[in-house]
């Protein structure tokens, strides 16, 4: 579980530097969890299944396959594209084009940014597909990523790691779900002994 | 004013409802919200499917709730059980949606439409009918089943609320 947390603080570390730097203020990340949690308690941890959220959704492919997550909801999005885009966001559910590209392109970068630096501490091949954005419930979301999970239990393995911007609260978070298959090479390639 | 019983349903789970309680599962997806009905005993059943097939399985424990291949005949078991016929059931079902779309694809990818299929497929075998459906798509639903009235219920972010 150590070894798990460690690789959501490599990961999301290097995604807050780089949301920091885009937003030019400070970004601060909670220490990541890690737990095996029922399909519906996932969900939970970003309002409940039927909470509308933004997500940045992208499959990982290579040595240690698995589904990424970033998501933010509806207030800190309208935050960060006030911030970045520098005029005031729809007050309703709908976003422009622009803001959909806008968020859309942020979590590319982070999760990326996530990415590139778990796969340089691990020296596992890691590639993201091209992210995917949805603005809908967190259930029909996420679901997607417990598929892999969900042939062999009604639990899935989360690691959650949760940006805080100043004091404000829960600013995003970063879900990865590593397939199970791949928690062997994760393991392995962090030298812990199976 | 009437308590309405609501009923929740959860992932990758199944339930039945009489006497106007109400079938209730929230944020579906990629899954299936497959609901059977019985319009004489006022008799409603629903599952939240989220795997076509039992055959992918690699579980110690089968939660026969989650695949559409094993989900439907046991719903129809449940129903039975309160004294419904088969050939008395009709169906209804939502979601089954894509929420994502990527170039090229993976049958993962493509699982919305393959639990429909299979639920399809598994009515079929029980020559039970599909009434109605809301299916497919890119978004997320949140259904209902009122078991007085048989009414299905989907509220979605993009279209509210509509029934079938």
């Amino acid at each position: 579980m150590d070894v798990l947390r460690e690789v959501g603080n490599i990961g999301a570390g290097n995604a807050a530097t780089a949301l920091s730097l885009l937003l030019d203020k400070p970004v601060d990340m909670a220490v990541p969890t890690v737990s095996l949690l029922p399909f519906e308690a996932i969900a939970e941890r970003v309002g409940g299944t039927e909470a509308v959220v933004i997500a940045i959704f992208l499959r990982v492919e290579g040595d240690a396959p698995g589904n990424m997550f970033f998501i933010i909801n509806r207030e800190p999005a309208r935050r960060i594209l006030q911030g970045l885009l520098g005029f005031e966001a729809a007050e309703n559910d709908d976003y422009s084009e622009l803001e959909l590209s806008a968020l859309s392109e942020i979590g590319n970068i982070l999760a990326g940014s996530y990415l590139s630096s778990l796969a340089d501490f691990t020296g596992l091949h890691m590639s993201p597909t091209v992210p995917s954005l949805a603005v809908d419930m967190a259930g029909a979301i996420l679901s997607y990523g417990m598929l892999q999970f969900g042939t062999m239990g009604d639990d899935a393995l989360l690691i959650d790691t949760t940006f805080l911007e100043g004091q404000q609260e829960a600013e995003g978070h970063f879900f990865l779900i590593p397939d199970p298959e791949s928690f062997d090479k994760l393991f392995r390639a962090l030298g812990v002994p199976i | 004013m009437i308590e309405v019983v609501l009923i929740k349903v959860g992932m990758a789970d199944l339930n039945i409802a009489e006497n106007g309680a109400l079938l209730r599962t929230t944020g579906l997806g990629s899954c299936v919200g497959l609901t059977l009905y019985d319009t004489q005993l006022k008799l409603a059943g629903m599952a939240h499917i989220m795997l076509p097939t039992s055959e992918i399985a690699r579980e110690g424990q089968l939660n026969i709730a989650k695949y559409a291949d094993t989900a439907v005949p046991e719903l129809i078991e449940r129903l039975k059980n309160k004294g419904s016929v088969v050939s008395r059931l009709v169906a209804k079902m939502a979601g089954g949606a894509q929420m994502f779309a990527f170039a090229g694809g993976s049958d993962t990818m493509r699982i919305g439409p393959r639990n429909v299929e299979a639920t399809k497929l598994a009515l079929t075998q029980f020559g039970i009918p599909l009434i109605a459906e809301d299916t497919g798509g890119n978004y997320g639903r949140t259904v209902e089943l009122d078991s007085q009235t048989g009414i299905f219920n989907i509220r979605s972010v993009q279209f509210g609320v509509k029934e079938i």
